[in-house]
């Protein structure tokens, strides 16, 4: 007869209603390390989408995504040219925060050479780009509707398709424009503006007494050309050629270029290493103090009910009982409420998981291992009961 | 043979000044299928005298034999399995009636033979049997509190009775009881001394209810008087 079902049948509502308390508890852990392979994954998909080899950066700089990094965009020739390199096409990324319905509406904008690579990666509905212009791929989470319009910039923008989960190492969802058109978004200024840069260069080339007037002309246009161009970008990524050394072809290109030419994995320990290892460290220190009231509230339950079984110890003791029945019940008990917990935990966030405005990526690993701590903890949790059951004394079962 | 064996039995509690003999040299013997009383006020000496045959108490001095196997002597024999002792060979009944609240009254039978090493099938079929003897087939699913006093006791008797003892000890089995109720366990016992061979020595401090028992010990302040006969 196994006596710890027994008590918990009897004392069910109890029971259920302490497993749910933990439940709720365990569920927030497994929430927890949920949104840390979240803020992973997140990191890692905007690295993964473009499926590069290199990531080439302004140089001294971690960019594009833990720094600011700009580079002209015409260098994706010279990379291109480099020994080792297929492929190599410019990208540029900003984050824009808009009004929209009221409220704030934040967005990563990726620009794509439309005739390169490190597009969306897979429409689910729509199209993908096919205009020079005004033409825009939104994620999923934006929840905007194909034909929608946005303004961003100078100019009004039409949603042509959708793409899946893709997001910023920020977790805002990613939408994706031509290059030219994320340029001007955000280097372009307005006509005032450049009216009024231009009068201000005329008029300081006019101070220059030595400067002939065509010669003051001349130089106005040129510097007014520089001052306006938005051909910049913030990486050139690149793919490399089947059997190529990816060490060498980072040396060329830090060698002739001047820029600094991040791989993949180094472009992984600038992002979880640095961009996310401390929401990490906060994350873990909560799992760990979550765990440890659980495990403190586990104790303080199964003691006060061994408390409570005090005389049905005593008794059991009296009439023979041996200690591992004893010991069982506690145990077991404990164990079952243990597994429950996680199992109400569980269900919990396998229901809400996709609500939560932060991916929350379940990983079987996590999971398991949350299990075997959870396990770990009850049974040790219940030693703080089981010694005091095996100090009872069967003579404590007798008197009124 | 005896059941019971004591002789010069003496509990003391404590150590110094604090200390309290609660029984003093104590001798008597039970015989197999002998009902027997031990009668006195409260706090006289008579549960102590009851742990101290059952293996709960240690004795401070004296021997006790029960059924042929030595306890104690100047304390408990060395090496004894206390617990294997109580369930093979005693049975216990106590005041209040001790049943574990989250077993029926089935359950509760069966746990005592389970404990035994019986199988569960053993377990069920004998403690139902058992209940049924003792006119609680219509009860062998309710919880403890779901049952009267009197009828909470007979659970509680059988469940001493599962493992067929040869030594029954019940601990004021009445107290808890009217006194209708209360003969009618007394009786009960008596039957079942008779009907198993079983000794069984009863503690009470009422009077009216050792009726019919084989011999009767009064005890009073630790001490044992004579065996005292009682005409019916
Ligand atoms: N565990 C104990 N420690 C110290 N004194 C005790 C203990 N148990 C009983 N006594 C004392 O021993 C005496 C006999 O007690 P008890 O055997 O319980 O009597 P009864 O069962 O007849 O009421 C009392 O004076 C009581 O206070
Ligand atoms: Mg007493």
């Amino acid at each position: 007869m196994n006596l710890a079902i027994r008590d918990i049948r009897y004392h069910r509502g109890r029971f259920i209603l302490t497993s749910i308390g933990l439940g709720l508890l365990l569920g927030v852990v497994m929430s927890m390390g949920g949104i840390y392979r979240g803020l992973f994954a997140d990191a890692l998909a905007v690295l993964d989408f473009a499926k590069a080899d290199i990531w080439v950066v302004q140089q001294d700089t971690n960019g594009p995504f833990a720094e600011t990094s700009r580079i002209p965009e015409d260098i994706k020739y010279r990379i291109r040219a480099v020994p080792g390199v297929a492929e190599a096409s410019p990208l540029s990324f900003q984050t824009i925060q808009i009004e929209r319905q009221g409220k704030p509406f934040r967005f990563f904008l990726i620009g794509y050479d439309l005739n390169g690579f490190g597009g969306p990666p897979g429409i689910i509905a729509g199209r993908g780009i096919r205009q020079k212009h005004y033409e825009i791929v939104v994620a999923k989470a934006m929840r905007m509707e194909i034909g929608e319009k946005i303004h961003l910039g100078l100019h009004d923008y039409t949603v042509v398709g959708i793409t899946g989960k893709v997001v910023s190492s920020g977790g805002d969802p990613a939408a994706y424009v031509s290059l030219a058109d994320a340029q001007d978004i955000q280097f372009k200024k307005d006509n005032y503006a450049i009216r009024n840069d231009r009068e201000r260069i005329g008029a300081n080339l006019a101070a220059i007494q030595s400067l002939s007037p065509a010669q003051a002309k001349y130089l106005q246009q040129n510097i007014a050309g520089i001052t306006e161009s938005t051909h910049t970008v913030n990486t050139v990524v690149a793919r490399l050629a089947p059997g190529a050394d990816l060490k060498e072809v980072q040396e060329r290109i830090s060698r002739w270029n001047h820029f600094r030419p991040i791989s993949v994995e180094e472009q992984t320990k600038i992002l979880t290493k640095g961009m996310i290892e401390k929401a990490r460290m906060q994350l873990g220190l909560f799992r760990i103090i979550l765990l440890v009231i659980s495990a403190v509230i586990i104790s303080l339950i199964i003691y006060t009910s061994t408390i409570d079984k005090i005389r049905v110890i005593a008794t059991l003791k009296l009439i023979g009982s041996q200690n591992r029945v004893i010991v069982g019940m506690i145990l077991q008990q404990s164990l079952l409420m243990g597994a429950i917990a996680y199992g109400i935990g569980y269900v919990l966030i396998l229901l809400t998981y996709e609500k939560f405005p932060r991916r929350i990526v379940l990983e079987p690993f996590d999971l398991q291992a949350l299990f075997a701590i959870v396990m770990a903890i009850c049974m040790i949790s219940s030693f703080v009961g089981i010694r005091k059951a095996l100090k009872v004394e069967p003579a404590e079962a007798l008197g009124g | 043979m005896y059941a019971i064996e004591v002789e010069k039995l003496t509990k003391i509690y404590g150590k110094g000044e604090t200390a309290v003999t609660a029984i003093a040299d104590a001798t008597f013997q039970v015989k197999p299928g002998e009902l027997v009383a031990i009668l006195g006020p409260s706090g006289s000496g008579k549960t102590t005298l009851l742990t101290s045959i059952g293996l709960i108490n240690e004795p401070t001095h004296g021997k006790v034999v029960i059924d042929g196997a030595n306890i104690a002597d100047e304390g408990w024999i060395p090496g004894l399995d206390l617990k294997r002792i109580r369930r093979e060979k005693l049975g216990f009944i106590f005041q209040a009636h001790n049943l574990i609240p989250f077993l029926t009254a089935l359950e509760n039978v069966m746990i005592a033979l389970e404990i035994n090493h019986l199988t569960k099938t053993e377990a069920k079929h004998r403690a139902t049997e058992l209940l049924i003897s003792l006119n609680l087939g219509h009860r062998l699913n309710n919880y403890p509190t779901a049952l009267s006093g009197g009828e909470a006791q007979r659970v509680a008797i059988a469940r001493a009775l599962a493992n067929k003892p040869k030594v029954i000890l019940a601990d004021e089995p009445t107290a808890a009881l009217d006194t209708e109720n209360g003969k009618n366990v007394m009786a009960l016992l008596k039957k079942l001394a008779v009907e198993n061979h079983s000794a069984i020595l009863v503690v009470t401090h009422d009077h009216r209810m050792v009726e019919g028992f084989d011999k009767i010990f009064e005890v009073r302040d630790g001490v044992i008087a004579q065996e005292t006969k009682r005409d019916s």
